[in-house]
């Protein structure tokens, strides 16, 4: 089974507030720490595990970024990706999501794939509309927010979690799954797997390579446009107390003024 | 503007509501219900603003992933061209909406928490981050697709009605593709999360899953519901269906109380427009507790078990 994770280097969010820049009105991305998204781990352990559990499986591991997201796919290698491609072209600044899933399905047709997976949302974007965008793109279903996958043969069983328990799917490759966060925990490289990573060699696309055009993609093939930037409403701020042993009574006072005690 | 509505027993879910609401304030509202039940579903949306529904209630909707419905609303919306069509920011709406936008080729905006009506067109507000609200626009003609965050909208009971027209989707045979084998519901006891007017919420600082015990008995004596963050979620302590926030349920009680919980983005946008927050944490650095109206530094499960004392006292005294 040739299997394609989706992988996406964000800015690291434990690195402080992510900025935007006021004139192009994008994430700032240069000059911040970038990690393979933390989402993306869990998918890709999903994927590996996929892989691992028997049969003549391949994992390929494909992001869309600038150059420097190399450096979330050789963490992908690192964990156990088998090989890796990166989609980069200056055309494709300022994709929104469906200029980011038209490059993405063209990239994966490319490499070939019986499954594809992603992460369900992206930790900087989170529109989780790529992966569904992706399936469509590719002509194949997709089976969203999975928390639990197995393959059988040509088909996938899969349990969809929801807003009140669960489903379980069924469906026949090709196919794509979006995981849920916190369903797989995902492994650490080990010394081995980062030296072997380093060696590898990563495919990359241009936007001809994929037989796109600018349109297609990219800033001039965006739909959602920016207009202005607004500052967010805040909470005006309330006390706060340090606890000297009366704060269960201060809280039950405060219940009580608003008519919840 | 169009509405793509979900349905839970033949009941359009609250955030349809609130959809078919905003809509049906700017012009005439048109409500897309699938599925068993969709009629009733429609007659209620009416009552909430919508003046015309389309409905199908083919039995394939609800044992089939997505596509049928993509693949209804796809010729629809080619063959009426909507300006706009609003989906709720929900992981069964957002499989119909990307595809869909795939599909047409649609412009889309997620997560808004805003739309105004501007001339010819829509501005739609985005949060992006804790500090910024982006204004958009979608360029290009055709139909726009817009997914808002639940409650970001209210629902207004008008008392209307709305005209309802039966549509056959006509969904094609590769619609078939993603079987629903079976659905598990988990049913919480208590009051159903979203409507409380009181959630206690734990989140990792609880130290274990053992320790929401206190949680469950603190919401129980206030008539609440219990919350989490998926911090404490992806942990397993808690099941989804607890998870406040961004990828949870976004909740809007009289008083939200928050054990433990640091107050992260994405739980803040679940919780932060609630009437009033009672943040407990060791960290006086926590964020949630600058949001906080009653924000106390100590520690969560020494303040819990004596809260629940004093509630007891004061209800029995
Ligand atoms: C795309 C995306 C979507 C997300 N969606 C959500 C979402 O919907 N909901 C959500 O909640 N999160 C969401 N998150 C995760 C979010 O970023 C945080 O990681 C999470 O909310 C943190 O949970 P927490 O506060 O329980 O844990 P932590 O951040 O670890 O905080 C624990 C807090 O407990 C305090 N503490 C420790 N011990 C004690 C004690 N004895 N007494 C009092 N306080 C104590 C600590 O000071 C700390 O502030 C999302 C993240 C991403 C990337
Ligand atoms: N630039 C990208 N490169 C690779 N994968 C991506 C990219 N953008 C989105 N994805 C995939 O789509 C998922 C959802 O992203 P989003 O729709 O942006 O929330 C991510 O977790 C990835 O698996």
């Amino acid at each position: 089974m040739r299997i394609v994770v989706c992988v996406k280097q964000v800015p690291d969010p434990n690195a402080g507030v992510a900025r935007i820049d006021p004139g192009t009105k994008r994430l700032v991305r240069d000059g911040v720490p970038n990690i393979l998204d933390p989402g993306v781990e869990v998918a890709l352990e999903a994927a590996l595990q996929l892989a691992e559990a028997g049969g003549d499986n391949t994992v390929t591991a494909l992001a869309m970024g600038p150059e420097s997201a190399t450096e979330a796919l050789r963490r992908a290698l690192a964990m156990g990706a088998h090989e890796a491609a990166l989609v980069t072209d200056p055309g494709l600044a300022g994709s929104d999501t469906l200029g980011t899933a038209r490059a993405l399905a063209a990239a994966i047709k490319q490499v070939g794939f019986d499954l594809v997976v992603c992460a369900t949302e992206s930790t900087d974007g989170y529109s989780g509309m790529v992966p569904g965008m992706v399936a469509e793109l590719l002509g194949v279903p997709h089976l969203s927010f999975i928390r639990q996958l197995s393959a059988t043969g040509d088909a996938i069983t899969a349990q969809r979690v929801t807003a009140h328990g669960y489903q379980t799917l069924r469906c026949a490759l090709p196919a794509l799954v979006a995981i849920a966060s916190g369903s797989h925990e995902p492994r650490y490289p080990a010394l081995r797997g980062i030296m072997a990573a380093k060696r590898k060699q990563i495919a990359t696309y241009d936007l001809a390579a994929l037989g796109l055009g600018a349109a297609d993609a990219g800033e001039a093939g965006a739909r959602e446009r920016v207009l202005a930037l607004q500052p967010a409403e805040q909470r005006s701020a309330g006390a706060v107390i340090e606890d000297d042993g009366t704060a269960a009574a201060r809280i039950a006072d405060f219940l009580q003024q608003r008519g919840v005690l | 503007m169009w509405v793509y509505g979900e349905s839970r027993d033949g009941q359009p879910t609250p955030v349809t509501l609130e959809l078919v609401s905003q809509a049906s304030a700017s012009g005439d509202a048109t409500v897309v219900f699938l599925g068993a039940g969709a009629a009733g579903a429609a007659a209620v949306a009416g009552e909430y603003g919508a003046a015309h529904a389309l409905v199908d209630e083919n039995p394939v909707y609800d044992q089939y992933l997505a596509l049928p419905a993509v693949d209804a609303l796809a010729s629809l919306v080619a063959a009426r061209q909507p300006d706009l069509l609003l989906f709720a920011t929900t992981y069964d709406s957002r499989d119909v909406a990307s595809r869909l936008a795939a599909r047409l080729g649609c412009g889309v905006v997620s997560n808004a928490t805003g739309i105004e009506a501007v001339d010819g067109g829509y501005r739609v507000l985005t949060p992006w981050g804790s500090e910024t609200v982006a204004v958009c626009e979608v360029t290009g003609g055709g139909t726009a697709i817009v997914l808002a965050r639940p409650k970001a909208f209210t629902a207004t009971h008008t008392g209307g009605s709305c005209a309802v027209e039966q549509f056959t989707g006509q969904p094609g045979a590769g619609a078939q593709a993603v079987q629903i084998v079976e659905t598990v519901e988990e049913v919480a006891e208590g009051p159903s999360l979203a409507d409380a007017k009181v959630v206690v919420s734990g989140g990792r600082g609880l130290g274990k899953p053992e320790n929401f015990t206190l949680i469950e008995e603190l919401a129980d004596l206030l008539g609440g519901a219990t919350g989490a963050t998926r911090a404490v979620v992806d942990a397993g302590w808690r099941p989804y269906a607890e998870q406040v926030g961004q990828t949870g349920v976004t909740v809007k009680p009289d008083v939200y109380l928050a054990w433990g919980i640091s107050g992260a983005i994405q739980h803040l946008a679940g919780m932060k427009n609630a009437k009033a927050i009672v943040a407990v944490n060791r960290d006086p650095d926590a964020p949630l507790l600058r949001n906080a109206d009653l924000g106390v530094v100590g520690d969560a499960l020494k303040i819990l078990p004596q809260l629940i004392d004093e509630v007891k006292r004061r209800r029995n005294g």
